[in-house]
């Protein structure tokens, strides 16, 4: 790649002819070997596996492969929409997402606003520090934990229970406490992470509002109403859409972690459910179907909401 | 805003205070569970049983630990997720910088079109199946390469770091090539040692993400001596499947072995997480300068 023109290119250049392809190729070729490998691995792992979705369409067995495997049409998308299976796992779906969306969206901005107030920087520093620690520690150390200290068997949960003079309870398998443990533990793990953006939100807001306010006589409750709130109600709003793409998207390794038969009821989400069919059954284009079907939504909600966010400001993913 | 000037008001009063209070609960919710588990971990197996631990360990015992340091098992996991993690980072610092360099060059006659194709498998992806059974038929089921090669490049960390290579100066390059740098060497020696802040935070992304994944070991990886730490914390913990360990352990009734299996479980707790723990300060900071440059993104 020489920084000078060649004089096929000066030519060119003084003509105004188009340099062709291959002339560009061999002009770019430092870039394009470099980038050989990595294209190879997106052509293998990320645009292989989308034309591995025809098995959708098709009866997928192992010996003939994927192209080779009889068509059926929509047959298992029909199979997967006329099942019991079907709006439960589109109920619970978008349920444990909502109650995420609901209980989990407010509380970094509150621990942020709150975090914000205190004065001591030495303090402030402290908690925002520990804050973050259950951000890095795997989902399965997370359950674990939790499995253990709701556990029918020593669990602290349930030794407080018992002290207070009530039956212990058997958290995991119960039905109606799935959802509130999901939902508390991922709150419990991800809030001090999720503030990180909003205090710095905070961090940008013009000081001299804040003397303004005060000038004005504004309480501590005031200011935060009226300057630190609006501040950062453009950083809510555009995360707060996003979020929203986002509303079929579960965190599916931690129900597998967390549910058993006895709770799928209302914890089978649509892609522990693919897993369970598709993988552990071994029934790949049924699983397939379901996947697909799981991703067409998922597509669908995260390109409207991302329009919507574009529509209303500047934002987007892309 | 300095204090000094601040009038303070009876309900500025009650203002900090439920701050405060907030503020504390977070703090004490957050770490609380961390110090419960250490301290079951190394307290007297009798005071476990009496249910006496509340905060600090009660007496010292580290029986639970010996159980857990004599099963063969746990060692093995650790070398494996530890395989996993430099091996796998490693891999995808490359993948992500070959492909992140050429995709900065506003010269590069091809740079929208594969920017393109690689945004399209950010939005649309294979799922589960598909994937599975493109990987298996590579020949990777059952292989280490299972957990380094399907999930080599973020897109997302390759958007961020193409980003930031292409803040760094063109001339840098410019002159280098005047000299007959190759572009190879001009990553090496120049763009490399300029994007230290960058490389180290995507290490991290990486090197975090290895470290606590289990979904891909569990579907590609069928062979115990090859499961990293996190499958063995959930046969473990999760699903309190201890008989490895408990050959080990000096449990001496059935009752009180059953009982005492809660300590060992804390035990392997603290051993898989310890690194992370203690690695924490040092991440807090990449980390916290990681989330703002995906916030500020290109």
């Amino acid at each position: 790649m020489s920084a000078q023109p060649t004089t096929t290119e000066a030519k060119r250049a003084l003509t105004g002819a188009k340099p062709s392809l291959l002339s560009l190729i061999r002009r770019d070729r430092a870039w394009i070997i470099m980038m050989i490998l990595p294209l190879l691995y997106f052509a293998l792992f990320r645009y292989l596996p989308l034309y591995g979705m025809v098995i959708a369409f098709k009866d997928y067995s192992v010996g003939r492969g994927i192209w080779g495997s009889e068509w059926v049409g929509l047959k298992w998308f029909l199979q997967f929409f006329n099942s019991f299976y079907f709006w439960r796992l589109v109920r619970n779906t978008f349920l444990i997402s909502f109650y995420m969306l609901l209980f989990g969206f407010p509380v970094p901005i509150l621990f942020a606003l709150c975090l914000n107030e205190v004065r001591s920087v030495g303090f402030r520093r402290t908690v925002q520090t520990v804050s973050y620690l259950p951000y890095f520690i795997s989902v399965v150390v997370v359950v674990g934990m939790m499995v253990n200290f709701v556990s029918i068997n020593g669990g602290i949960i349930n030794v407080i229970i018992a002290r207070l003079g009530g039956t212990p309870v058997n958290f995991m398998n119960e039905v109606g406490w799935f959802r509130p443990m999901y939902v508390l533990s991922e709150i419990w793990q991800d809030f001090g992470f999720g503030s990180i953006i909003y205090l710095a939100a905070i961090a940008g807001i013009d000081e001299e509002l804040y003397d303004a306010a005060e000038v004005d006589g504004c309480s501590r409750w005031q200011r935060i109403r009226y300057v630190t709130l609006p501040g950062i109600s453009a950083t809510i709003i555009i995360l707060l859409i996003l979020r929203s793409g986002r509303m079929f998207t579960v965190g599916f390794e931690k129900i597998l972690l967390m549910y058993s038969g006895l709770t799928y009821e209302v914890a089978d989400v649509i892609s522990t459910y693919v897993y369970r069919r598709g993988i552990l059954s071994g029934e790949y284009s049924f699983g397939a179907a379901v996947g697909l079907f799981d991703s067409v939504i998922n597509v669908a909600f995260l390109l409207l909401f991302n329009h919507i966010a574009r529509k209303l400001s500047d934002t987007s993913l892309w | 805003m300095t204090a000094t000037t601040f009038r303070r008001t009876a309900g500025d009063r009650g203002f900090d205070l439920a701050v405060h209070v907030i503020v504390v609960v977070a703090f004490v919710v957050t770490l609380y569970p961390f110090l419960y588990v250490v301290s079951m971990s190394l307290s007297e197996t009798d005071a476990v049983l009496r249910d006496e631990v509340w905060l600090l360990p009660k007496g010292l015992q580290i029986d639970a630990y010996r159980a857990v340091l004599m099963d063969d098992r746990i060692w093995r996991s650790y070398y494996n997720t530890i395989w996993y993690t430099s091996v796998g980072t490693l891999f995808n610092l490359v993948f992500t910088v070959m492909a992140a360099y050429p995709l900065s060059k506003r010269k590069f006659f091809a740079r929208n079109f594969f920017m393109v194709a690689i945004m399209v498998t950010f939005l649309f992806q294979g799922g589960i199946i598909p994937t599975f059974i493109i990987v298996a038929r590579l020949g990777l089921y059952g292989s280490r390469w299972a957990l380094v090669f399907p999930a080599l490049i973020s897109v997302y960390y390759l958007v961020i770091c193409r980003t930031f290579f292409q803040q760094l100066p063109e001339d840098l390059f410019e002159s280098a090539r005047l000299e007959g740098a190759e572009e190879w060497r001009i990553v090496w020696k120049i763009v490399l040692p300029l994007s230290q802040p960058i490389v180290a935070v995507l290490a991290l992304f990486y090197g975090i993400q290895h470290w606590n994944s289990f979904f891909p070991a569990l579907l590609y990886l069928p062979d115990a001596d090859l499961h990293p730490i996190q499958i063995y914390l959930r046969r473990v913990v999760v699903m309190s499947r201890l008989e490895t360990l408990l050959q080990h352990a000096d449990t001496g009734d059935f009752e009180e072995g059953v009982l005492a299996m809660i300590k060992v479980k804390y035990a392997v707790i603290v051993v898989a997480i310890a690194p992370i723990v203690m690695l924490y300060p040092f991440l807090q900071r990449y980390f916290v300068k990681g989330v703002m440059i995906g916030a500020l993104k290109g």
